[in-house]
C-alpha cells in the first residue's frame, strides 16, 4: 500500500513538471501581453512589473477582432462538419466491410498528412484562384476539412471498430437499412468518440495557419492571420503580438477547458468499456 | 410460420469451402437443431438462412420462394444471438420495439405489443432498464422478446444459452420448449451442446466439417446413429468404442475378437463382412451390466455418483477406457476389478470408413 502511494507521489511530480513545461510558453505570452514593449524584451526578463492594458487597446484599435473571430468560428465548425460528413460513411465502410486494401487505404490517407503543405501550395493556390475560392470562408473550409480528414477518418474508424458487428447485424435483422443502422445504432453508440473527434478537429482547424495565411487576405482571414499581422521584421512588437495571440487562443482555450470531460471520455472510449 | 428449404447450399470463404452442398427441408412449425463441434459450419448455415452471409452456390427458399437475394430485413425472420446483441443505448422496451419503429408501426400498437411479449416472458418490471443493468438471464429474455415482438415467420437462435450458467440453461431450455409450443412457429436452433438439441428439438441435424452427418429425431440419432461421428457426438456419457476384428460371421451371429483378447458375439448386421475385417464396436454406458462372468474385464479408475445412477470409469486389460452405468447405490470402489456384460442386441457396429452397419431395423438406414 505504501509503495503504491509513493509511486503515485513521484508520478504526480513528473506529471506536474511536464504540464508546467508545456504551459510555460502560454503563461509567458500571457505575462508579456500585459507588459510594455520595452519590458517585454528586457533582459533579464522582469517577473514583477506594472501590468498595462495598452497592448490590448492598440491591437483592438488596429484590427476588427470580431470579424476575424467570426471567420475562425465559421471555418472550424464548417470544416469539422464537412469532414465528419465525409468521414462517417468512409469509416463505417472500412470498419464493417473491410477489403484486402482497407489497411493500405488508411495508411495512404494518413500519409497525406506527412506531406508538407507547402509542397502543394502552388497547385492549390492556382486551383482556388481559378475556382474563385481565394479569400472566401468556403474556400478555407474546403481546404481545412481536406487536411483534417485523414485524422477524422482514422479516429472514427478506431471508434467504430469497438462496436461489435453483431449489434449492427441485429439491427439488420430488425429491418434497418444501412442508413437507419448508421443513424439509429452506430452513431448513438459512438457519440463520445464522435464528440472527441469533432472537438479535436475544431481545435486543429482553429489553429491552422498555413492555408489561412496563404489563401486569405481580408474577407475570410481567421484569427491566425490576425495574430500574424502583428509580427514585423523590425521594431518592438512582442507585447502587441502576445496580446493578439492571447486574444486568438482565448476562445479555443475556454472551449477546450469546457469540453475536456467529453474529450477524455471520447479518447478513452472502448478502452474502459 | 414458414418452411425453410436449402438446396445444394455451398459456402466458400475465399478459396476455403466450409459448407459442401447441403440439402435440407425444415417443416413449418418445426423445432430443428443444428448441432456439431465448433467449426462444423452450423452457425454459417444459420447466417445464410438469416441473410447475414451470402450463399456461394445453391438456393435458400423461405415458404417456397427463393430468398438468397432478399436482404435480411425482408426475409421475415428474427434472430437471437449468442452474445444477445442488444442495443446498449436503448431501454429494454426500446430494444424490443426497434423493429416495429423501423417498420412505421404506430406508437400505441408498439407499446401494446411490447407489453404483451413482456408479460409472456415475465419481464414487465425490466422494460425501462438498460441492458447494462440486467443479468445474463434477463438479457437473454430481452433478446428473445425482441425477436418475438416482430412475430417472425421463423426464429433463428444461435447458441442462445451458451453464455448462461448451468442452472439457468436448464430453466431456459424448458422455457424455450414451452415458447415453441405456445408460439407455434418454426424455430432453427444452433448449438454445440447435444443435450440442448436432444431436449428441445423435434429433429436434429448433426453437422461435421460442412456436411450433414445425419438428420433425424433425437431418439433416432441416439438409438440408430448412422455414423461413428454421430454415435460419439450424441449422448452423454459418450458411447464406448472398442476396436475389434471379425472372427466368424453367419446369418444370425457375428463373433468379434476384441483387442483385449476376449471374444464377443452380437447379432449380425445386414451388410456382408469378411473374416479378419477390422470394425468398431459401440456400446452405450447403460447397455453394460456388472456381471462376474461378463466378457469385458477391467479395473475401476473413477466413480461418478449422480444420485439415481453412477458411472464406473473402467480401464480394460488392453488400456481401452469404458464407461458403464450402474445403480446409484453401487458398492463398487475405484481399484476394484470388475467384469461387464454388454447387451449384445443394443450394440452398434461401424465399418472402417465410419458408417454404421445396420441390423433389421429400417430406421437405422444411413441418410
Amino acid at each position: 500500500m505504501r509503495r503504491i502511494g509513493q509511486v503515485r507521489w513521484e508520478l504526480a511530480i513528473v506529471v506536474w513538471a511536464v504540464a508546467l513545461g508545456m504551459f510555460f510558453p502560454i503563461l509567458w505570452m500571457l505575462l508579456c501581453s500585459f507588459k510594455t514593449e520595452i519590458a517585454a524584451v528586457a533582459t533579464p526578463p522582469a517577473l514583477f512589473f506594472h501590468p498595462t492594458l495598452e497592448n490590448y487597446h492598440a491591437v483592438l484599435e488596429r484590427a476588427d477582432y470580431l470579424a476575424f473571430a467570426r471567420n475562425s468560428v465559421l471555418v472550424s465548425l464548417g470544416s469539422t462538419l464537412l469532414a465528419l460528413a465525409l468521414a462517417i460513411p468512409a469509416a463505417y465502410s472500412m470498419a464493417f466491410f473491410p477489403t484486402r486494401r482497407t489497411r493500405d487505404i488508411l495508411l495512404w490517407m494518413l500519409s497525406t498528412r506527412m506531406l508538407p503543405a507547402v509542397g502543394v501550395l502552388v497547385p492549390i493556390y492556382l486551383l482556388w484562384r481559378d475556382l474563385g475560392l481565394l479569400d472566401t470562408v468556403f474556400g478555407l473550409i474546403l481546404i481545412d476539412s481536406i487536411s483534417v480528414l485523414p485524422i477524422v477518418v482514422w479516429m472514427l474508424f478506431s471508434f467504430f471498430r469497438e462496436v461489435p458487428a453483431v449489434i449492427l447485424e441485429a439491427s439488420r435483422m430488425d429491418g434497418a437499412t444501412q442508413i437507419e443502422e448508421l443513424v439509429h445504432v452506430l452513431l448513438p453508440l459512438c457519440t463520445p468518440g464522435i464528440a472527441a473527434t469533432a472537438l479535436l478537429s475544431i481545435i486543429l482547424c482553429w489553429n491552422e495557419a498555413f492555408w489561412s495565411l496563404n489563401l486569405t487576405t481580408v474577407k475570410a482571414a481567421t484569427l491566425t492571420t490576425f495574430t500574424a499581422s502583428f509580427s514585423s521584421p523590425e521594431g518592438l512588437f512582442w507585447a502587441k503580438l502576445s496580446a493578439a495571440s492571447t486574444l486568438s487562443i482565448a476562445p479555443i482555450l475556454i472551449f477546450g477547458w469546457m469540453s475536456q470531460r467529453q474529450m477524455v471520455r471520447g479518447l478513452s472510449f472502448g478502452a474502459v468499456k | 410460420m414458414a418452411t425453410v428449404e436449402l438446396r445444394n447450399v455451398r459456402k466458400q470463404f475465399g478459396t476455403h469451402e466450409v459448407i459442401h452442398g447441403i440439402d435440407l427441408l425444415i417443416q413449418d412449425r418445426e423445432f430443428i437443431a443444428f448441432v456439431g463441434p465448433s467449426g462444423c459450419g452450423k452457425s454459417t448455415l444459420l447466417r445464410m438462412i438469416a441473410g447475414l452471409e451470402q450463399v456461394t452456390e445453391g438456393e435458400v427458399l423461405i415458404d417456397g420462394s427463393p430468398a438468397q437475394d432478399v436482404p435480411p430485413a425482408k426475409r421475415g425472420l428474427a434472430m437471437v444471438f449468442q452474445s444477445y446483441a442488444l442495443y446498449p443505448h436503448m431501454t429494454v422496451a426500446e430494444n424490443m420495439s426497434f423493429s416495429l419503429r423501423l417498420s412505421g408501426t404506430p406508437k400505441a400498437e408498439r407499446e401494446q405489443k411490447v407489453r404483451t411479449v413482456a408479460r409472456i416472458l415475465e419481464m414487465e418490471p425490466l422494460l425501462e432498464r438498460r441492458p447494462s443493468q440486467l443479468s445474463g438471464g434477463q438479457l437473454q429474455r430481452v433478446a428473445i422478446g425482441r425477436a418475438m415482438v416482430r412475430q417472425p415467420k421463423a426464429f433463428l437462435l444461435d447458441e442462445p444459452l451458451s453464455n448462461l450458467d448451468a442452472a439457468l440453461q436448464g430453466q431456459m431450455r424448458l422455457e424455450l420448449a414451452r415458447l415453441h409450443r405456445e408460439l407455434n412457429t418454426t424455430m432453427i436452433y444452433v448449438t454445440h451442446d447435444q443435450l440442448e438439441a436432444m431436449t428441445m428439438a423435434d429433429r436434429i441435424v448433426v453437422l461435421n466439417q460442412g456436411n450433414v452427418e445425419q438428420l433425424g429425431s433425437p431418439l433416432e440419432l441416439y438409438q440408430h446413429p448412422a455414423t461413428f461421428f454421430v454415435a460419439g457426438f450424441i449422448g452423454a456419457p459418450k458411447m464406448n468404442f472398442l476396436d475389434a476384428e471379425v472372427k466368424t460371421v453367419d446369418a444370425q451371429h457375428l463373433t468379434l475378437m476384441l483387442t483385449s483378447g476376449t471374444s464377443i458375439t452380437v447379432p449380425a448386421p445386414l451388410q456382408k463382412l469378411n473374416a479378419n475385417e477390422k470394425i468398431k464396436l459401440g456400446i452405450r454406458a447403460e447397455h453394460l451390466a456388472l456381471e462376474p462372468e461378463g466378457e469385458l474385464r477391467g479395473e475401476i479408475e473413477a466413480l461418478e455418483h449422480l444420485g439415481p445412477r453412477a458411472y464406473l470409469h473402467t480401464r480394460l486389460a488392453d488400456g481401452t477406457r469404458l464407461v458403464a452405468q450402474t445403480d446409484g447405490d453401487t458398492q463398487a470402489r475405484p481399484g476394484d476389478h470388475v467384469a461387464f456384460r454388454a447387451r449384445s442386441e443394443a450394440t452398434h457396429l461401424f465399418n472402417s470408413s465410419g458408417r454404421a452397419l445396420t441390423r433389421s431395423d429400417p430406421q437405422a438406414e444411413p441418410c
